[in-house]
């Protein structure tokens, strides 16, 4: 259990009892998400997203209601706050609220604590098992084919996009799963990246340690931008040749990147909410 | 009918014996331990199974069926006859059986097969490799046997084998792995991890066997009841205290200060969950659990509170 002495919302409480997942008498469901967890989790994912930072979400209607589907974006900021930002957007700003389950980096189920507290906010390790059988379960998953690459950009290069993996695409597409590209823009701002310790990241189990100009990877309260695009549908088996699957995947990535574009121009000021092409 | 049962004085084996009883089958019991208030309709064999006394109960019985429970599964039990009861004697039970015309051999075996890791995933599937020879090495003969079993798919076409690879038990015989590591009032967890347990009541793994009897079973199957459920849960739903201890800490004090003795290996099982997928067997065999988790539970804490058993 988080060990923080926060108590969950009333307004959390009654969103979780409307998300669309069956729970148990203990408030457990069969892949061990807890209910009390998640909503002790969000309520501190709302202060971060709304009180610490400033977080506008655009696009938010692209998203499926319900079903199956596979949220995919770019990662930055050091630490993953993208995913704590995307995961509390489905959550507060969709009706009915959905649980996004992220696919996690491995190392982090080592981690004492952090193990606990993924494991009962349905986050979990990320293997093509887990994602299979959660698509199957018509659950929503919350992807970053750039892994632990992603969240090491530096500083300068924090709206690029670094090599997508492609297992996320075979998985989609052997699922029937919709596509829902994001992209979040502002990590790269809240945790501007100066370098990235490996080695000593190495010795207490994690990829690397991010440095900040103040060192520690303590993210600044910045505004950021969340933007979903539609979703997109592709036709196969997952059994395709390499460079059949890096063609799909490429559309994703054009995708995602228009859409970090976007998001960088709305932050500068060049750019209108209402001039915003999500489709 | 007739089954020959191994390690048929167990709290399982007996069980399944009771029920096959019920049934009106005769069962034919093999055990080097005693069974002393055994039922009529159960004939007890105090011989060992890789011996000539329980070839000849082959021969001279001719079963038609064999449950092989017979099984040496405490994990502190290190002898270098552990390795061949496990092993030897599985291949004893196959042998005899194809040798006197057995036609199906059930193997009973456990979930910890798959073993527990940080990338493990949950809901295991049968095609899955054991991955527990990986953390705990003690496992590695029990892996073995259940392998060597499932050879015998190929190996003796004609005898129809099951491979159960069966959940936790718990229930009011408070007997089994899990109902050891909850015996006592307050409980050792691992700080910072909470794992999934899965575990069923033990009436109805009997139950389970006897169903994957019933139907000649053939294959290798994950065998679950309830839904998995929290470690913390369990500990709070049994009435026991949970006792949060660092890793390094546990590590050194197993076996101390009142905590049982485990293997290095037990310790990833308890920061890590075996979670088994088991809808193959319930499609083969109609099988459903007569008791949720809650039930079972239930029927293991308050056991605890009357007269021992």
């Amino acid at each position: 259990m988080i060990p923080l002495p926060i108590k969950a919302s009333r307004d959390v409480i009654e969103r979780v009892d409307r998300l669309e997942i069956t729970f148990n008498r203990h408030g457990i469901d069969r892949f061990g998400v807890s209910k009390s967890e998640i909503a002790r989790g969000y309520t501190i994912a709302r202060w971060f997203a709304q009180s610490y930072f400033s977080t506008s979400v655009y696009g938010v209607e692209n998203i499926p209601k319900a079903g199956r589907v596979m949220l995919v974006g770019n990662h930055s900021g050091g630490v993953a706050i993208d995913a704590m930002i995307v995961l509390g957007s489905t959550f507060f700003d969709m009706e009915p609220p959905r649980l996004a389950q992220g696919m996690a980096e491995k190392f982090l189920n080592r981690v004492p604590v952090l193990s606990e507290i993924l494991s009962r906010m349905g986050q979990f390790t990320g293997l093509p098992e887990h994602a299979a059988r959660l698509l199957e379960d018509e659950r929503m998953l919350l992807v970053f084919p750039e892994g632990a690459r992603g969240t090491a950009k530096l500083f300068p290069e924090r709206d690029s996009l670094v090599g997508f993996g492609t297992g996320f695409m075979r998985l989609a597409l052997a699922n029937r799963s919709p596509i829902l590209p994001f992209a979040f823009v502002g990590g790269g701002e809240a945790v501007p990246t100066v370098t990235n310790l490996v080695q000593l990241g190495k010795l207490i189990g994690v990829p690397y340690i991010p440095v900040t100009p103040w060192l520690l990877p303590v993210p600044r309260p910045v505004d950021l931008q969340l933007l979903y695009g539609s979703p997109m549908f592709f036709e196969g088996t997952g059994r395709e040749e390499d460079h059949v699957i890096r063609g799909y995947v490429d559309q994703v990535k054009d995708k995602i990147q228009g859409l970090i574009s976007q998001g960088r121009a709305l932050r500068e000021g060049r750019l209108q909410e209402s001039e915003l092409e999500l489709t | 009918m007739s089954v020959l049962i191994t390690g048929v004085s167990g709290k399982i084996g007996r069980l399944v014996a009771l029920g096959l009883v019920d049934r009106g089958v005769k069962v034919i019991g093999v055990d080097r331990r005693p069974w002393s208030e055994a039922p009529e309709g159960v004939e007890l064999h105090r011989v060992d199974i890789r011996k000539r006394g329980a070839e000849e109960l082959f021969r001279r019985m001719s079963p038609e069926a064999v449950i092989h429970m017979g099984t040496v599964t405490h994990l502190m039990h290190r002898t270098p006859d552990r390795y061949r009861i496990n092993l030897q004697g599985t291949r004893a039970v196959f042998d005899n059986s194809k040798r006197y015309g057995t036609k199906q051999v059930i193997f009973v075996g456990r979930h910890t097969y798959y073993g527990a890791a940080p990338d493990s995933p949950l809901y295991h599937t049968e095609d899955e490799p054991p991955m527990a020879i990986e953390s705990f090495p003690e496992l590695a003969d029990l892996v073995a046997a259940d392998l060597y079993a499932g050879s015998a798919l190929w190996r003796m076409p004609e005898v129809d084998t099951a491979v159960l690879r069966i959940c936790y038990t718990l229930g009011p015989r408070r007997h089994g792995t899990l109902a050891g590591f909850l015996r006592g009032p307050r409980v050792p967890v691992v700080l910072g991890f909470d794992p999934l347990f899965q575990f069923m009541h033990e009436q109805d793994t009997a139950t389970a066997i006897i169903c994957a009897l019933e139907s000649r079973l053939r294959g290798v199957f994950n065998v679950a009841g309830p839904p998995p459920v929290p470690l913390s849960v369990i500990i709070r739903e049994t009435g026991r205290t949970p006792v949060a201890v660092p890793e390094p800490l546990l590590n050194l004090s197993l076996g101390r200060f009142g905590l049982p003795r485990l293997p290095k290996g037990a310790l990833e099982h308890m920061k890590y969950p075996i979670v088994i997928d088991s809808e193959p067997f319930r499609a083969a065999t109609g099988f459903a659990p007569e008791f949720d988790e809650d039930a079972t539970m239930r029927g293991f804490a308050e056991a605890g509170r009357g007269p021992h058993r």
